[in-house]
């Protein structure tokens, strides 16, 4: 029994300090030389200021120059995440799916005549999973250009192939869905359409 | 399913399919004590720290010395994990500051931990420090999965033992499972998620301000290493609060299909560990078969059930899936393959919110849970619950034939048979025993966020999860409420962390004891020659009646608590409260 008890705490004691401290601390360092930016949170830098990070999503809403991240039920809250926990039968589900989409008709509709509720990626009304979702679907996107377009006084084609070029495909052609990161979209849009 | 969903899902079938026999040899051989690639390295290591935890860890012992190790060991790290937690405000690593929970959620987080469930009534980036994260919850994370491999180990050296009743030696396996399987794995895990932008660090928090003007926070910790065991030990416990939805945890479409590989990594190759030290392979692919059939069943629907969307977005006038909190980059393909694979083993992970999947698409989820966890399961413990059915099946067989009922060559006698059915009915019992109390009372109603059948649902998935060991949830249902970032303040409720604790303990340590029973019992019987009428267990015929016996013992029993649920749910097109 004495021995039984010895082994128990003498082990935990061993492997907290190997596999608690040793192996995150070690991971740590080799973080640092491996991916010195990716290890800190992928950050954006403009005229040496952070502006963002390229995996973490942020809210552009009242600024209809710039294209618009998903809802989000944290307000891109990246040190306080959550997600909805909206039912598929739930009442306030419906009020908030429907909200949103009234939103994007108001917003987009101008810009895209002969646009309804039927043409409106599923993603663009529903909130994300991390809140924090950096990209929205392509076909948002290229919903999105044409105000986006209208607003810089910017050719269409060319706001179009600017999204293009911001979309990532599937890795091997299956893993994943295209998406188009919006903080890094939106970089290049100021540089090359500034307002 | 669209072309992408089911290549994904072939390119894992396929990888699974072809490392089973390899990364399974390589296991049986480790606890055989055969000598492996790592062996000249990691055998001083190993000696070194069997000498360290002294003269118990040097001899072979019976199923009763065994379990007695397991139990000691389990207990000692529930209490260093509760004081760690306790002690949270005095720590290093702490750049938030914060201050420990309270004692209720901090008991139901150590049983969770240690008990490979990883059920988290907490939220990681505002309520516990760096240093809780990593000797805290990582060491449990290695550890507890260690034990499950164990002791499907020591059941398999029971099946196969000649004579005598050593079981090995429980501080052998556990060290084993660590050092040749759990660390190298990790280590491999967690470089390559650095090299995807999963953050590692010890930073303050990073504050910014955005495009527009706005400040934003970024959470930051050392996270890649903890994601790995994570996944890797099917633990499940995300370093952040939204878990593997966050980018900053999982940031593109690969690292997701990495994740649910390293899921169902071991879970599958120990059904080959398992015919290979059985000495029949057949009978290792017989047991992966069963399981496969469920989980691509299991894929399927739930794939289909989101890409037809909700009653909520339908009456919105919105087309296409289901995308309430599913992460783009995912899409309806990434979200659905995970949330089948977390729960098909017990890891618990998610990448979605599992709450805000149609009604169907939720039911899958917790009739994956509900099986007890065998289909791949939890590392280890998918193995020895698979075998429990096995065992069951063999036995109905034998009435119905009216033999005798052997597996492998052993007799299944009246001792191992009760032992089987306390193994098979603790884990239901204490679902719903547990979702009941919570639904008849008024100690339940605290913790319900959504109204209707969705609360119920929630409650029902809540205990569930925590008696399968998940640690998945529709987070709605909450333990702990949290008013200021700094835990100032912050309150448990009580019933929830003590009730889950209670599963939590039930689900996990109720089976292990029944189990290693079961192998002490097998362990001193003789084995009967194979003769002509001997029933066959390695056959598609044999595959096809554990499945229904799967069926039948876990789904029948739960069908009542699913139609008030999910299938209330997923019948309607309508809206609840």
């Amino acid at each position: 029994m004495i021995s039984t008890l010895r082994a128990a705490v003498v082990s935990i004691a061993v492997f907290t300090l190997t596999l608690g401290l040793a192996y995150p601390l070690l991971s740590t360092v080799a973080a640092g030389v491996i991916a010195p930016n990716g290890s800190k949170g992928s950050l954006i830098e403009r005229d040496g200021e952070a502006v963002g990070s390229r995996l973490i999503g942020q809210s552009f809403a009242g600024h209809p120059e710039y294209f618009q991240s998903r809802p989000s039920q944290s307000g891109y809250s990246a040190d306080a995440t959550f997600f909805s926990n909206a039912g598929p039968n739930g009442r306030d589900t419906f009020k908030a799916i429907d909200a949103n989409a009234k939103r994007y008709l108001k917003r987009e509709g101008p810009f895209t005549p002969g646009l309804t509720r039927a043409d409106i990626p599923p993603s663009a009304v529903m909130t994300s999973a991390s809140g924090v979702d950096p990209e929205i679907s392509p076909e948002d996107a290229r919903i999105q250009a044409h105000r986006v377009a209208a607003e810089r006084k910017a050719p269409l084609q060319d706001v179009l192939a600017l999204v293009d070029r911001h979309t990532s495909g599937r890795a091997l052609g299956i893993l994943g869905d295209p998406a188009v990161n919006v903080l890094e979209l939106n970089l290049d849009l100021d540089q090359e359409y500034p307002r | 399913m669209d072309w992408p969903g089911i290549g994904q899902l072939a390119l894992l079938v396929g990888l699974l399919t072809a490392l089973t026999p390899l990364l399974g040899g390589y296991m049986a051989r480790v606890f055989s004590g055969e000598r492996v690639w790592l062996t000249p390295l990691l055998a001083p290591v190993e000696r070194g720290a069997l000498r360290l935890f002294g003269a118990e860890a040097e001899r072979d012992q019976n199923w009763k010395r065994y379990g007695l190790s397991l139990l000691a060991f389990s207990a000692a790290s529930w209490v260093v994990l509760y004081l760690i937690l306790a002690t949270q405000s005095i720590h290093p690593w702490n750049p938030q500051g914060l201050g420990a929970m309270p004692w209720d959620v901090n008991f139901n987080t150590t049983t969770s931990f240690v008990t490979n469930t990883n059920w988290q009534f907490y939220a990681g980036e505002t309520t516990l420090s760096n240093f809780s994260q990593m000797a805290g919850l990582a060491v449990q994370n290695f550890v507890s999965a260690a034990v499950g491999i164990a002791v499907a180990i020591a059941l398999i050296r029971g099946i196969v033992s000649r004579s005598g009743d050593s079981l090995g030696n429980f501080w052998r396996d556990l060290t084993r499972a660590i050092l040749y399987i759990l660390l190298p794995l990790s280590i491999l895990a967690t470089i390559f998620f650095i090299s995807q932008g999963v953050i590692q660090n010890l930073s303050d928090y990073v504050r910014l301000t955005t495009l527009t003007g706005h400040e934003q926070v970024l959470g930051m910790g050392p996270n890649a290493s903890q994601e790995a065991i994570k996944l890797i030990g099917t633990n499940g416990g995300g370093f952040f609060n939204v878990n593997s939805a966050m980018p900053f945890s999982n940031p593109s479409g690969l690292t997701n299909f990495v994740q649910v590989f390293l899921i169902l990594l071991i879970p599958t190759a120990l059904t080959a560990t398992f015919g290979r030290m059985v000495g029949s392979r057949r009978q290792g692919w017989a047991i992966f078969a069963a399981m496969m059939a469920l989980f691509l069943v299991a894929v399927v629907v739930v794939h289909l059930a989101e890409s037809n969307g909700s009653p909520a977005q339908h009456l919105a006038g919105i087309a296409g899936g289901n995308m309430e909190g599913k992460e783009t980059r995912f899409g309806i393909s990434g979200s659905s393959l995970f949330a089948a694979v977390t729960t098909v083993a017990s890891c618990g992970a998610v990448n979605a919110a599992m709450e805000s999947l149609t009604g169907l698409g939720g039911a899958v989820p917790m009739a994956n849970m509900m099986t007890g966890e065998v289909i791949f399961g939890g590392v280890g413990a998918g193995l020895y619950g698979m075998l429990m059915m096995v065992l069951l099946a063999v036995f109905l067989a034998g009435l119905m034939v009216g033999r005798t009922p052997e597996y492998l060559g052993k007799r299944i006698g009246a001792r191992e048979v009760k032992l089987v059915a306390i193994a098979a009915l603790a884990t239901p019992l204490t679902m719903l025993a547990g979702s009941g109390l919570a639904m008849a009372t008024k100690w339940g109603d605290p913790s319900i966020y959504n109204g209707g059948p969705q609360g119920f649902s929630e409650t029902l998935y809540a205990y569930v999860s925590q008696a399968a060991n998940n640690g998945s949830a529709f987070a709605g249902y909450t333990g702990f409420l949290q008013p200021n970032g700094d835990n100032v303040g912050a309150f448990g409720i009580t019933f929830a962390d003590l009730m889950g604790s209670a599963a939590l303990f039930a689900g996990r340590f109720i089976p292990i004891i029944a189990i290693l029973a079961v192998a002490g019992a097998l362990a001193g019987k003789r084995v009967a020659p194979e003769g002509a009428g001997t029933f066959r267990t390695d056959n598609p015929t044999f595959v096809v009646l554990l499945i229904g016996v799967v069926l039948l013992v876990a789904l029948l029993t739960f069908v009542p608590a699913l139609l008030l649920g999910p299938i209330v749910q997923s019948l309607s097109e309508g809206l609840f409260a």
